[in-house]
């Protein structure tokens, strides 16, 4: 990381007399306006991108919608489907706040903590990312099934829903807020220490509430990919109704038995809390942004 | 320097290495023992089983189409998105990540409503017009190129905002056309943000499944990838197999990240 040159250029800039200049001199002249031929890829990106997802992602709604607002409503209230959205949403939700904490302090690890085999921890915290969802189920059912060398077996639990979105939701919150607590000045802690700060108070005052945007954004990612989580699911937790069943199985439930509407009525409810939780992140960034320009 | 005490450190250290053994390492390591425990056997005759290799075939070749139709666009729209300005632009960006929080499950019911024979849009028309979507190849590849849409270009902007447009704009005004100052300026400065965005769309397309197992209708020989096939072999009792292929699912997806990992801090010196 190159990030300890970056205080080199900020006394350049005289405190509180000159305009405010940028920090860095910007090479960019900023966005122009669209030729001919920009045009042209434009309308063909757009029109790609409305074939592959939005127009598919609109079906989905207009589907919902044919079916009125009744069978919206007995598709969501039905015990099973009202279950599963229960299970996934409390499942996600706490996994988000397991993430929120251990992802910030294995960023912070990474980050502070410079011993040997950090390079290694970089790898195995990407493995959840990149290794397909269903290797990720057999892979954790390997340790935790029937058949666990520890004698530890969550399989057909609502512990392996836990278990499962842990595991793939693990790189979120680690991934955002790394590259902030690298770049955060160290100097200000370094006052507050120098002023008698006890360790603890540097961190609750200084460090988190810098980090906070960052947690944030992790977790709204993290949330967002548990609500949606199907893969990992399949062969660990035994997709049993009322149990063990999540809102991706039960669209996929009334998918096969023909049912497009409900299935529609559960997956607009996905997609909705998707969008929130990404118009969320949206603005996170926009904050986490902003805190680092000023 | 050091503020914080050797012990809470040592603490935070070993409380972050075991989490992340428990979780990842020790049961990721477990497969790769699975598959070798009678040597090269299962390996082995999982590759000389018709069926497992023709998944393997089809998830490469669907991989391959996804990952390019992905860095075509993903560089196209890239570029569009940081150097031009035009209505809508904010919203475009924020749709484009969409694909990353919709649940696998209804990108596949999304496809089935658009462009199966049963739905109410393009399907009918397809279907007339002689060209299959569901149960065949062309729908596996419009799933997979779905949940893989943002990732190349998520790494390609802010390396384009990073480098900003003043040596384009020498060499055009050297009288170099666009094709010439994407290929001998942009490409050589985004190279290595957009190997990386490759290499994660790679990954991510090998590894697809959800999306996949319901455009596809899994059978067997015909439209079963690879991760498809692991689920049944599973659900079959063929554990061997199973095992064996999700070994090399995991291979490829662990050497792509591994890659990544070591490309990472190449890019941030590499201009």
């Amino acid at each position: 990381m190159t990030t300890t040159l970056a205080p080199a250029d900020a006394p350049a800039s005289p405190a509180g007399t000159a305009a405010p200049r940028p920090r860095r001199p910007r090479r960019s002249r900023g966005p122009r306006a669209l030729t001919p031929a920009s045009r042209v890829g434009l309308g063909v990106g757009v029109l790609w991108f409305s074939i592959l997802a939005l127009i598919p992602l609109v079906a989905v709604v207009v589907e919902t919608s044919q079916g009125g607002w009744d069978a919206f409503a007995r598709a969501l209230t039905t015990p099973q489907t009202a279950a599963a959205i229960r299970l996934t949403v409390l499942n996600a939700l706490g996994v988000t706040v397991l993430n929120a904490v251990m992802g910030t302090v294995i960023a912070w690890v990474l980050v502070r903590d410079p011993f040997p085999g950090r390079r290694i921890l970089e790898i195995v915290i990407d493995i959840p990312f990149a290794l397909p969802t269903i290797v990720a189920g057999l892979v954790l059912l390997t340790l935790y099934g029937p058949t666990s060398p520890v004698g530890v077996n969550v399989a057909n639990t609502q512990w392996s829903v836990t278990l499962a979105l842990a595991f793939v939701t693990l790189p979120f919150v680690v991934r955002t807020v790394q590259p902030v607590l690298a770049e955060l000045d160290r100097d200000v802690e370094e006052a507050a220490a120098s002023l008698g700060a006890r360790p603890f108070t540097v961190l609750r005052r200084i460090v988190l509430p810098a980090l906070v945007p960052a947690i944030a954004a992790g977790a709204s990612l993290s949330f967002a990919r548990g609500i949606s989580e199907y893969g990992s699911l399949v062969l660990l937790s035994g997709n049993l109704p009322m149990r063990t069943e999540v809102a991706s199985v039960r669209i996929l439930a009334y998918l096969e038995n023909g049912d497009q509407t409900s299935a529609a009525a559960v997956a607009t409810v996905l997609l909705g809390v998707s969008l929130v939780a990404l118009l969320t992140l949206d603005i996170l960034q926009r904050r986490v942004v902003n805190r680092g320009t000023h | 320097m050091a503020r914080t005490s050797p012990w809470v450190r040592l603490t935070l250290r070993t409380v972050v290495i075991v989490y992340l053994v428990l979780l990842v390492g020790w049961p990721v390591s477990l497969v790769v023992r699975a598959t070798f425990t009678d040597g090269l056997t299962a390996l082995r005759d999982a590759l000389t089983d018709p069926t497992v290799v023709f998944s393997l075939k089809l998830t490469v070749s669907v991989a391959l189409q996804a990952t390019l139709l992905n860095t075509v666009f993903g560089v196209g729209i890239s570029l569009l998105l940081v150097r031009t300005d035009f209505r809508g632009k904010r919203l475009l960006s924020a749709l484009i990540d969409l694909p990353l929080s919709v649940s696998p499950v209804v990108v596949g019911l999304a496809i089935v409503l658009a462009y199966g024979p049963r739905g109410d849009w393009f399907g009918p028309w397809l279907t007339g017009a002689g060209v299959d979507v569901l149960f065949a190849p062309l729908g596996i590849v419009l799933a997979t190129a779905f949940v893989s849409l943002p990732l190349v270009v998520r790494e390609v902007v802010p390396v384009l905002e990073e480098i900003g447009t003043d040596e384009v704009q020498a060499a055009r005004s050297l009288g170099a056309n666009s094709l010439q100052t994407f290929w001998r300026i942009t490409l050589p400065s985004i190279r290595w943000a957009l190997v990386y965005g490759v290499v994660l769309t790679l990954a991510r397309s090998l590894g697809e499944f959800g999306a996949v197992k319901i455009v596809s209708g899994n059978l067997e020989g015909r439209t079963q990838t690879a991760t498809l096939l692991v689920e049944q072999r599973y659900h079959d009792f063929d554990h061997a197999t199973a095992y064996a292929v999700a070994f090399l699912l995991a291979a490829v997806s662990v050497a792509c990240i591994t890659l990544v990992t070591y490309l990472r801090p190449a890019h941030g010196n590499a201009r």
